[in-house]
Parts: structure tokens; C-alpha cells; sequence
């Protein structure tokens, strides 16, 4: 027993002397490695960024998307360990699946993220282990406006304006911050999110990497979408060339 | 008739029971702001009137209210339960409960356990959402949202005066007229109604209940045309 844990981390199930549960936070640390993801709430609309390694070239095409429906409204985009995120998915389409079929409405993204919430709440009572994924929730509609929801792998669940996790989340906060978000409509997101997300990348590490982008807004009808492939490319044809157009000012 | 109906021994004291039910009339309305709702007040177990001035309509929130009826017991029964879950879910949620969702979950109870129960019911309420809303709710549980409803034995009688009088927009004095008319009309012939007449209106502002009774101002008394007297030809047509 060397490092920090001394002996107080071998399960959820336990507290350390000073109130830590370390099997939680070793789970959040899958979030924090992983891929950098980004969710901005803008005017009219949320888009979700999701920059992935693709680990090899015999993968078909967008063989491990970290973003899906939840319902017809309500989009999510995991984080971290990939079967746990997966398994995040199926637990809130499960659930939204029984609020439609109790209630005959789809389930509301606050009410989607609160239960998952739960959910990963209860894997840090020490039961088994935590789940080393975190999840975005999103949705839009005209009366609320748009919503995001951030879980992470302690159960915590806040709404944001805007978030990033991952590798680099502390860079792209910063870029976030200094765009006037509430004022970009969803085709300008989407271009600024890019943006964010290929400069905070490292030219030396990240290497083989892809982006994958959700949105949903005013203008998909408040229907969660994968945003197609051409405007995904063209915005990351703006991005490098407004990277690029930086670089020459400095 | 019923097996136990035809076995009833009065001389030992042994009487046909009857469930306690409330055959009934139930209209709702939706106007401008709102919603208004009316009953008749009879319980009775066979012929046996065992309440007349009994209340019909439960509230279930603040603007919401259940107008019940079938089995009495059924029907206070589900609108406990339903709305303990109402209450729950306001409190954990930290909002209103929708009245469409309110009337949903009253469907899982009627639909889940319709063969055991004898119960049907009218959801009405107001939420800043769809505003004044009626869902009817009849045995089997199967929902429909109406503008204007009736419910119970005594509805067959008031159906085509409630769809003569319905149109869009109507204000709170003129729907509150026809409701209470239509229940007059319906307690008049329907023999399993009766007792006073009982109005609740529900709008942004919550619910005010009213009470019409026989012996004071405002009761819905009908008037019938004076029948010709029918004695036989050879006697003298007078009273």
C-alpha cells in the first residue's frame, strides 16, 4: 500500500478517515481520461461535441457512437468506460420507455436525468462497483427553452448552460466561457463547438481522432438528431480554417 | 336476480345485499378560463337511497378534482390512492403534476385492475399548461379528453341538451348555466339521481364549490308539459 488509498479503496463500500469514497472518485477518473465532450445550451438550441479515438482503422464507420436517443426528445451522450456508458443508455431508455407507457407522454429530460442519477447513486453504496462513465442529458422545447443535465459517476446531477468533461475539459471550459453562448443560434454552435474541440486537442497525443456531434432545437422540432455527416464536416472545414487563420495572427 | 337476492329471509333478519353505489349524474364543461363540473348528491345500495346529499366531487389538488362514480367504495378508494401518487410526485418533482398526467395515472388503477373494479370517473382541472382540461374516464379505463361530458345512469338523458349547448369560448356564467341545468334535467328523470345539485368550478385561481339545494334560491327544478287527464271516457275528465 503505497499511495493514497492505503487500504480504504478497495470498495465503494467503505468511507476513508477523512469522508472520501475512493472507488467513486477512481470512476470519475474514467470520465476525466477520457475523450474530450462538450454540450453548449445556445439561443435556440443544444449541441453535444464529442471528440473519439479511433483506436483502429478495420472499425466500420461510427461503429462506437457515444450519442443516442433516450427518447424521441431527449438525446444523451456518454462519457468514459464504453460498455457502462452503454449500459447508462439502456437503463434511461428503459426507463422513459415506462413513463410513456404509464403516463402516454415521453418523459421529460429533468425526470430522465434524476433517475439515472439514482441509479448511479446506488453503485456507490458499495453494492458493486460505480460506474466509470458520466452522461449528458439534452433536450429543447418551446416552453422550457433548452436543458442540459450532466450525471457523473457519484450520482451528482446539475444543469448547465454549457459543460465539457474529459481529457481536456478545463481548455474548453475556457474557450466556452468566452463565447457569448446565449446569443449563437445552432448552426453557429455548431461551428464554435468544433472549433473548441480541435483546439484544445493535443497535436501530439491525439492522434486517429473523429468527431461526433448531436443536436436538438428549434430547428429539428425539439427532436434529439445526430447531426448529419456533411455539416459535421463543413464545420470542421470552418474550424481548421479559423484555426489556421489564428495561428497566422499570433 | 341474484342468488343471494331470491335466498333473503326478513323473518331472521337476513336483507339482500346491495353494493353501495352511486348512480349518478356527472357533467363537466370546459369555458374560457377553465372548467366546471356539476353533480347530483344520491348514494343507494338496490333502491335504497343511503345518502342524498352525498359529495361526488373529490379534490385531489388545488385545481383538480375527480367527479366519481360506480361502486362508492371503488371510487373514494382510487381517488385516495391516486391522489397519494399526485401528491408524491409534486413534491419530488417540485412542480404541479399536469392534469393529462394526473388522469393517466388514474387510468393505471382503472385499467390495471378493471376487472375487479366497478368504478368510472371524470379528471377535471386547470394547469398553466393546457388550461382547463376534462379527461373522462369510463370502466375499462380507456381516456378521452372532452369539452363537455356527461357520466353516469343519469347522462343518457342530458346528452343531446349538453350538445345542443356547448360551443367554443363560452364564459364562466354562461357554462356554469348549462351545467347545472343539465344535471336539473337529468335528476329529474334518471330515478337513481337526485338529492341537491353540487358545482365546483376550477380555473387558474383553484376551486370554488357551490351547493343548490331543492328548498332554497337556485335549484334547476324542470317543468314538464301538464299531461291531458286519462280516465277512462265514461267518467268525468276532472280532478
Amino acid at each position: 500500500m503505497s499511495s493514497i488509498g492505503t487500504g480504504y479503496d478497495l470498495a465503494a463500500s467503505t468511507f476513508s478517515p477523512d469522508g472520501r469514497i475512493f472507488q467513486v472518485e477512481y470512476a470519475q477518473k474514467a470520465v476525466d481520461n477520457a475523450g474530450t465532450m462538450i454540450a453548449i445550451r445556445g439561443k435556440n438550441g443544444i449541441v453535444m461535441v464529442a471528440d473519439k479515438v479511433i483506436s483502429s482503422k478495420l472499425y466500420t464507420d461510427n461503429a462506437n457512437p457515444r450519442m443516442f436517443n433516450v427518447n424521441d426528445n431527449v438525446g444523451v451522450a456518454v462519457a468514459g468506460n464504453y460498455p457502462d456508458g452503454f449500459s447508462l443508455k439502456n437503463y434511461a431508455y428503459g426507463e422513459a420507455m415506462k413513463w410513456l407507457k404509464d403516463y402516454r407522454e415521453p418523459m421529460p429530460v429533468q425526470n430522465i436525468a434524476n433517475s439515472v442519477a439514482e441509479y448511479i447513486h446506488i453503485h456507490t453504496l458499495g453494492i458493486s462497483r460505480p460506474f466509470g462513465a458520466g452522461a449528458f442529458f439534452v433536450a429543447w422545447n418551446k416552453q422550457t427553452g433548452g436543458r442540459l443535465f450532466l450525471v457523473e459517476p457519484s450520482g451528482l446531477n446539475y444543469e448547465y448552460k454549457a459543460w465539457a468533461v474529459g481529457k481536456h475539459r478545463q481548455a474548453a471550459k475556457a474557450e466556452i466561457e468566452k463565447l457569448k453562448i446565449d446569443e449563437l443560434d445552432v448552426q453557429q454552435l455548431v461551428k464554435e463547438a468544433a472549433r473548441i474541440i480541435m483546439a484544445v486537442r493535443d497535436e501530439n497525443k491525439d492522434k486517429n481522432v473523429q468527431i461526433e456531434m448531436g443536436w436538438v432545437g428549434e430547428h429539428t422540432n425539439g427532436k434529439y438528431e445526430e447531426v448529419p455527416e456533411e455539416v459535421v464536416t463543413a464545420a470542421e472545414e470552418w474550424a481548421s480554417a479559423k484555426l489556421d487563420e489564428d495561428d497566422m495572427e499570433d | 336476480m341474484r342468488d343471494e337476492k331470491r335466498k333473503a329471509i326478513p323473518a331472521i333478519g337476513f336483507y339482500p345485499q346491495e353494493e353501495i353505489s352511486t348512480g349518478t349524474t356527472l357533467i363537466a364543461m370546459e369555458y374560457n378560463g377553465g372548467v366546471v363540473v356539476g353533480t347530483d348528491s344520491r348514494t343507494s345500495a338496490g333502491s335504497f337511497i343511503t345518502s342524498r346529499a352525498t359529495n361526488k366531487i373529490t379534490p385531489i389538488t388545488e385545481n383538480m378534482v375527480v367527479c366519481r362514480s360506480g361502486s362508492a367504495a371503488d371510487t373514494q378508494a382510487i381517488a385516495d390512492i391516486a391522489k397519494y401518487h399526485i401528491d408524491v410526485y409534486t413534491m419530488t418533482e417540485n412542480k404541479p403534476v399536469t392534469i393529462y398526467r394526473s388522469s393517466q395515472i388514474f387510468r393505471q388503477f382503472l385499467y390495471n385492475y378493471r376487472e375487479q373494479l366497478s368504478a368510472s370517473v371524470l379528471v377535471a382541472g386547470w394547469d398553466a399548461e393546457l388550461g382547463g382540461q376534462v379527461y373522462a374516464i369510463p370502466i375499462g379505463g380507456f381516456v378521452s379528453r372532452q369539452r363537455s361530458t356527461a357520466s353516469g345512469s343519469g347522462s343518457t338523458f342530458v346528452q343531446g341538451f349538453l350538445d345542443s349547448q356547448w360551443r367554443p369560448d363560452l364564459t364562466l356564467d354562461e357554462c356554469k348555466a348549462i351545467v347545472k341545468q343539465a344535471v336539473g334535467l337529468a335528476t329529474f328523470r334518471d330515478g337513481s339521481s337526485g338529492g341537491v345539485v353540487r358545482l365546483a368550478v376550477i380555473d387558474k385561481t383553484g376551486s370554488k364549490f357551490e351547493l343548490f339545494r331543492p328548498d332554497k334560491p337556485g335549484f334547476p327544478f324542470v317543468q314538464t308539459p301538464t299531461p291531458h287527464l286519462s280516465f277512462p271516457p265514461h267518467i268525468e275528465q276532472v280532478l
